[in-house]
């Protein structure tokens, strides 16, 4: 165990962490050059594309050092905030942590957050300025804010760069060094923490796991204690480029197991696995059941398509076990799911592999969060609502609750109005508001949940001009004015356009939906009034005018293949839009109230 | 049957609304001509089995070319290709270069059809589209012209900013003043990157209106229909006899050999164009390469093509054709697609014939496409 050294990465998107990580492994010589690729653990081609991590990842790498051989576990985490709790189990599992920290950008919030877990966690930080190479680079102002976050010695902090591999030696020689040796004791009853599990349509689940105390052996008979099933160890191994089976991995050390497990919800990150004959008495802490934040409608495109949807989403829950969904039906779209995600982006990842995985192509309605709501007849019962239908009757509702969140922005003090304002017209309330240094603030608000899902990180970004980082954590139910907005076009109600929105913002919202459905809606032969109403009162209205002119004047030699195509284009375009009543509304209208302020 | 479409791309100076191909630096013209020659001479054999009833200067400006220049080209159409006995040789043509002494000369050669591009003769609508001539340039043109010739097509555009419904009668009276067989007219359209796109993005322009371009268009068809002209094509009328045999052909499906910068050409199932750059052209014409790049139509494209054409014209399309050509499947595609607009009297049929109704005519893209079959 002396050997053995577990760490992981903590940085903010962009800072470098993969290709870092790319360069730990050419360093350690844990790829071959056939191997190489850039950012290797990111194996999903969203992750390659998006330059941001989805999953977690561990690699395991051999290092000499000073004579003798050291095995390091490097587990790779997920760099958004949707993702938190996955880092956190990926943190639980490390003695150590690089804190990298881009040398022209400086501490973002989210790293800020991932360290205090990583500090709560007891890890051993290494800082390292990435990128010291650009010329933009600022290295005595940025060591400085490490400095006074961490309260290091400025000559703790490792100078590198990814891109030429500067420093890389020294990051390996203070891994070593720096962070502690595993403590755990092998010849207790197993106790190993899932941080991860992947789905291989071969294999079943693999799960990632860190064993505390004890070890795990081949058909070993194991346990796992949150769910309570019990499996056969069917294999074990360490996780190199490739997987390496093995007939024990012991304590301190970091594995894949296989069972044959062929669900990926079965497998609970931060469960702990144990002997199903001598189980550990005490399981892992910091276990949690995660809960989707933000619920919307999946439908797809073409009604006959809907049992195909659910076989897709079916298959996609198997590698996925944070995706939740129940089968609902809606007047304008006809069958569909109401999903659960993480988060927005969580919302993005599963409706972009739905068509690269899949080829299913679908409608995704205004997503919302889960409101709480109770009737007078009921004041005391939950009446959970995950989509605007549920709402019960105005008349008939006591009060309404709904989630809230406390929001950790770090920004230029130059942006801290801007962002101020963007908040309370959010709904926020500053809590706090401190000088990380003279230029670096960062601002505490209580916020709604709602109201970040409604475009706020691409405002955030807009106002700061970039400078702005941001993460939160969930602080409860308050209660709420909540009403419903609901979307008529041609004066027929389209459910699926429906919104739950706070009173005060409902009139404005509503006018600007009105606003963006009619530039999205494409004009058709007859006029097709928008509007806007809470519950009989119309709120807002617009016309979609009718198509005047739709012909183009010449059509000769020249012409014929270029129109041919452009109306073929066309056509591809309408198979995409939904029918409702005698209006055609294209896929992204349904999302429309998310990009009001485009 | 089959026609030759040669390009001719240059111009005196840009139209702010045209996207088309052309130059206006002149220089590079005879050996252009020389170009378009030789061009001819080794695309024969592409037309071997074919027998040429039309030909076409179209442009840019044509009409820039030198009698002789155009004589040579029509010669070397002659004596490579099988000409039918009385071909269509029409040349596009502007006022300002139809000099009276110009169209004397013209009438001399074997050309027999002008297109000429009055546009408008109202000197502010010239003026903001930018044209080389003058109102009374236009007109008397067209008092020479006719006397010289009689099959003369005149273009006129609507829909222009600024442009009234009784000026724009105007402009149609005139041109039946004239006496002249056949009108083609139209929309004012924004094409992206022209200088018109540009000052109505300024606000120099107003933009185009679409309530004003539809109700011209009907006065339009109004108007022409009522002097005994035939409603052929969406921007084509003509007196019966006079319809432009070379157009025709295009929405026809019928083969045509493009010869010239950015000219397609098509033989029923490929479609190519040459490079829409002259100096690449001529370059690559010398060295005796054919700078063009072709596609293979489907069966799939072709009936796409001929549901945008046939709407497009007094002809149709063919319920009987579509079957005979495409099958059963596309036929129940066009019927069931087709219903819709029916209903909606934006189509009818017409003795086995599907067409668009007065009304649907000024929306007959749109709906081409709901009809179209796509993967």
């Amino acid at each position: 165990m002396k050997h053995i050294r577990n760490f992981c990465i903590i940085a903010h998107i962009d800072h470098g962490k993969s290709t870092l990580a790319d360069r730990l492994l050419d360093s350690t010589g844990s790829v071959t050059d056939r191997e190489k690729q850039d950012q290797l653990l990111d194996s999903m081609d969203l992750e390659r594309e998006r330059g941001i991590t989805i999953k977690s990842h561990a690699i395991q790498m051999d290092y000499n050092y000073k004579g003798e051989q050291y095995v390091l576990n490097l587990i790779d985490t997920p760099g958004h905030v949707d993702f938190s709790y996955e880092v956190s189990r990926s943190i639980a599992a490390c003695e150590g942590a690089l804190l990298i920290v881009d040398a022209a950008q400086s501490i973002q919030a989210q790293t800020i957050s991932n360290l205090y877990l990583a500090l709560e966690n007891d890890l051993e930080i290494i800082p390292v300025l990435n990128k010291v190479d650009l010329p933009s680079a600022n290295p005595e102002e940025v060591t400085d804010d490490i400095v006074d976050l961490l309260g290091c010695d400025p000559s703790e902090i490792i100078h590198a760069s990814g891109k030429t591999g500067f420093g890389v030696d020294n990051i390996l020689a203070a891994v070593i060094e720096r962070i502690p040796p595993p403590k755990g004791n092998v010849d207790e009853p197993l106790q190993a923490l899932i941080f991860d599990s992947v789905y291989n349509p071969f294999r079943g689940v693999e799960t990632y796991f860190r064993v505390i105390n004890g070890s795990i052996k081949k058909n070993q008979q194991i346990k796992f204690i949150a769910t309570g099933k019990t499996y056969n160890a069917d294999e074990v191994g360490t996780l190199r480029l490739k997987q390496f089976p093995r007939t024990e991995i012991k304590a301190g050390d970091v594995g894949y197991l296989i069972t044959g497990i062929k669900e990926a919800k079965e497998v609970k990150v931060g469960d702990t696995i144990t002997d199903a004959k001598e189980p550990t008495k005490n399981p892992i802490s910091g276990f949690e059941d995660v809960k989707p934040m933000v619920f919307a409608g999946i439908y797809p495109v073409d009604t006959e398509d809907y049992e195909e949807l659910r076989a897709s989403m079916e298959k996609l829950q198997l590698n996925d076990a944070s995706l939740v969904f129940v089968p609902e039906s809606s007047a304008a779209l006809g069958f569909g799911f109401r999903c659960g995600f993480l988060g927005m982006l969580h919302m993005e990842i599963i409706q972009e592999r739905l068509e690269r995985e899949f080829d299913m192509t679908v409608i995704t309605t205004v997503p919302n969060v889960s409101y709480h709501a109770f009737t007078h007849k009921n004041p005391d019962a939950i009446v959970i609502v995950n989509n605007p239908s549920d709402l019960p009757d105005p008349s008939t509702l006591n009060r309404v609750e709904e989630p809230y969140i406390k929001a950790t922005i770090i920004t230029k003090s130059d942006f801290v109005g801007n962002v101020m304002s963007l908040c309370i017209e959010k709904r926020g309330m500053i809590t706090n508001q401190t000088y990380l240094t003279p230029e670096r603030v960062e601002l505490n608000f209580d916020m709604p949940l709602a109201e970040i899902v409604f475009d706020f990180y691409d405002r955030l970004k807009t106002v700061s001009k970039g400078y702005a980082s941001f993460d939160y954590s969930p602080i409860g139910m308050r209660v709420s004015k909540l009403v419903r907005v609901d979307i008529l076009l041609n004066s027929q109600p389209v459910d699926a356009l429906s919104a739950l929105i706070h009173a005060d913002n409902a009139q404005n919202i509503g006018k600007k939906m009105c606003e963006k459905l009619k530039e999205l809606i494409p004009r058709q032969q007859f006029d097709i009034p928008i509007q806007a109403a809470i519950g009989a009162k119309i709120i807002s209205r617009e016309t979609i005018k009718a198509l005047r002119k739709d012909v183009t004047a010449k059509c000769y030699g020249g012409d014929i293949s270029r129109k041919r195509k452009l109306l073929e284009k066309q056509k591809k375009g309408k198979k995409r839009m939904r029918q409702v009543g005698n209006v055609e509304i294209p896929q992204q209208a349904f999302m429309a109230v998310l990009k009001l302020n485009d | 049957m089959s026609g030759i479409y040669i390009h001719i791309p240059f111009c005196k100076q840009a139209c702010h609304y045209c996207d088309f191909h052309f130059s206006t630096s002149i220089n590079k013209k005879s050996e252009l001509v020389n170009a378009l020659v030789k061009e001819l001479e080794f695309r024969k054999d592409e037309f071997k089995n074919q027998v040429v009833e039309t030909i076409y200067f179209g442009g840019g400006t044509p009409s820039l070319l030198t009698i002789d220049e155009l004589r040579l080209l029509i010669d070397t159409v002659y004596a490579h290709y099988n000409v039918v006995s009385n071909p269509e040789i029409t040349l596009e043509a502007n006022p300002d270069d139809l000099t009276n002494q110009q169209i004397n000369k013209l009438a001399n050669t074997p050309i027999n059809r002008l297109s000429i591009g009055v546009q408008s003769f109202f000197e502010k609508d010239l003026k903001l589209m930018n044209r080389a001539h003058n109102a009374e340039e236009a007109k008397q043109c067209l008092e020479e012209a006719t006397i010289r010739f009689d099959n003369i097509s005149v273009d006129l555009i609507y829909g222009i900013p600024g442009l009234t419904n009784e000026n724009w009668l105007k402009n149609i009276e005139t041109a039946l003043s004239f006496n002249i067989p056949h009108i083609s007219s139209y929309a004012l359209t924004v094409e992206p990157k022209t200088a018109l796109e540009t000052f109505i993005k300024k606000g120099i322009v107003d933009d185009v209106d679409e309530e004003q371009a539809q109700a011209q268009f009907y006065l339009l068809v109004e108007e022409l229909e009522a002097s005994g002209f035939v409603h052929y094509e969406l921007s084509n009328f003509g007196k019966p006899g006079f319809f432009s045999k070379n157009n025709s052909a295009y929405w026809q499906g019928k083969p045509y050999l493009g010869i010239g910068p950015s000219a397609h050409s098509f033989n029923g199932n490929q479609r190519s164009w040459n490079v829409s750059n002259n100096s690449k052209y001529i370059k690559s014409i010398d060295k005796s390469i054919l700078p063009s790049e072709t596609e293979t139509l489907t069966q799939m494209d072709k009936y796409n093509e001929y549901v945008m054409t046939g709407l497009r014209t007094i002809w149709g399309v063919s319920i009987q054709k579509v079957t005979n050509e495409f099958g059963d499947d596309f036929t129940k595609h066009l019927l069931n697609q087709s219903q819709l607009f029916i209903n909606q009297q934006l189509l009818y049929i017409d003795n086995e014939i599907l067409k668009v109704t007065q009304k649907g005519k000024f929306l007959s893209d749109g709906i081409a496409s709901e009809l179209f079959k796509v993967n």
